[in-house]
């Protein structure tokens, strides 16, 4: 490392900007990508096809399969250890 | 800001910013403690003093500004983030009590920093680093509870209450743990922050729904029955990570 230290406005929008990434993607990216896809969904359920319906119903079922999705990714990563 | 009845929406505000403000108070106190404890009292009161006024202003700021966003970007933006961050929650929580992940120890905690920070040498009388160590302890633990107000308190035009609903989690807890102390672990940590992660993932879902001029039978009655169910599906994944891990233990055991 050259030891050379950035300016405080590049520090603080670095702080910023990670932490940032820490809250919203830290160690759980596929709960990230899954709000991502449940809005895409929900948005193609409701504004293109005008189900409401379906999008009452499918919207919390995204997010319980994101959930357990997400569980089961860790529950395999603890037993691959 | 207190305009309406008072609502499934608003117990379930107040609820989740108190009890996500409790624990993040629990584990910021955990550090303020062991710092004055080593270092001394003044510098360490002095960093949480500063740390909570500029998360105060944080809100000040921010808050106003935020309702001026159109509401339906708003309540996408909003149930998006509440969205992930509940579910992170949720998750981390289904994990601890499952056995899986280690259940956050604040005993240990404290004394990994306490040691650390005897070995940072003598302190002084306005102690550098015991104001740095208190004002990040307070400042990044209370940053999520700033972003929760905001967040919740302006998707309901209610950033008032979930402050007032903060600040009284904030000095509860503060009295509670100078007055017990060193017995922080005791808290139920895991279990509130189980309950916070219910209602986040409730109110995220609510919002995202909303944002995307979803007409929820029933209106905000629907948080309710979000609650009921997401707190239905973290018992289950719980009741079965525990069950299928027993079964890979007796599979195992020679």
């Amino acid at each position: 490392m050259s030891g050379t230290r950035s300016s405080w406005p590049v520090r603080l929008i670095k702080g910023f900007a990670m932490f940032w990434w820490d809250f919203l993607i830290g160690d759980t990216p596929e709960l990230f990508v899954a709000a991502l896809g449940i809005i895409g969904v929900v948005a193609l359920l409701r504004i293109v096809l005008q189900w409401n319906g379906a999008a009452v119903v499918v919207l919390p079922l995204l997010c319980i399969g994101a959930l357990t999705v997400s569980v089961r990714r860790a529950q395999g990563a603890t037993r691959k250890k | 800001m207190f305009a309406g009845s008072v609502s499934s929406g608003v117990v379930i505000l107040v609820v989740a910013v108190f009890l996500a403000s409790c624990v993040e108070m629990v584990e910021a106190l955990t550090i303020v403690l062991a710092v004055g404890h080593t270092r001394g009292w003044r510098s360490a009161l002095e960093g949480s003093a500063v740390a909570l006024v500029t998360l105060a202003v944080l809100v000040v700021v921010f808050g106003p500004a935020i309702v001026r966003v159109p509401t339906g970007t708003l309540h996408l933006v909003i149930g998006a983030i509440l969205l992930i961050f509940g579910m992170q929650w949720l998750r981390k929580a289904i994990l601890r009590s499952s056995g899986l992940k280690a259940m956050h120890d604040e005993d240990a905690i404290y004394q990994k920093l306490v040691s650390e920070l005897k070995a940072a040498g003598t302190p002084v009388k306005r102690d550098r680093l015991a104001f740095v160590v208190a004002f990040k302890g307070v400042f990044l633990e209370g940053l999520e509870v700033v972003i929760l107000v905001i967040t919740l308190g302006t998707s309901d035009h209610r950033v008032l209450l979930a402050s007032m609903s903060a600040l009284v989690a904030v000095v509860m807890v503060g009295v509670v743990g100078v007055i017990v102390a060193k017995q922080l672990s005791k808290v139920p940590e895991n279990a509130m922050k189980m309950s916070v992660g219910v209602l986040l993932v409730s109110y995220g879902s609510f919002w995202t729904g909303e944002g995307l001029k979803v007409h929820w039978p029933g209106s905000d009655a629907m948080l309710l029955v979000f609650a009921v169910l997401y707190a239905a599906v973290t018992w289950l994944l719980v009741a079965m990570i525990r069950r299928n891990e027993t079964a890979l233990a007796e599979r195992l055991a020679p």
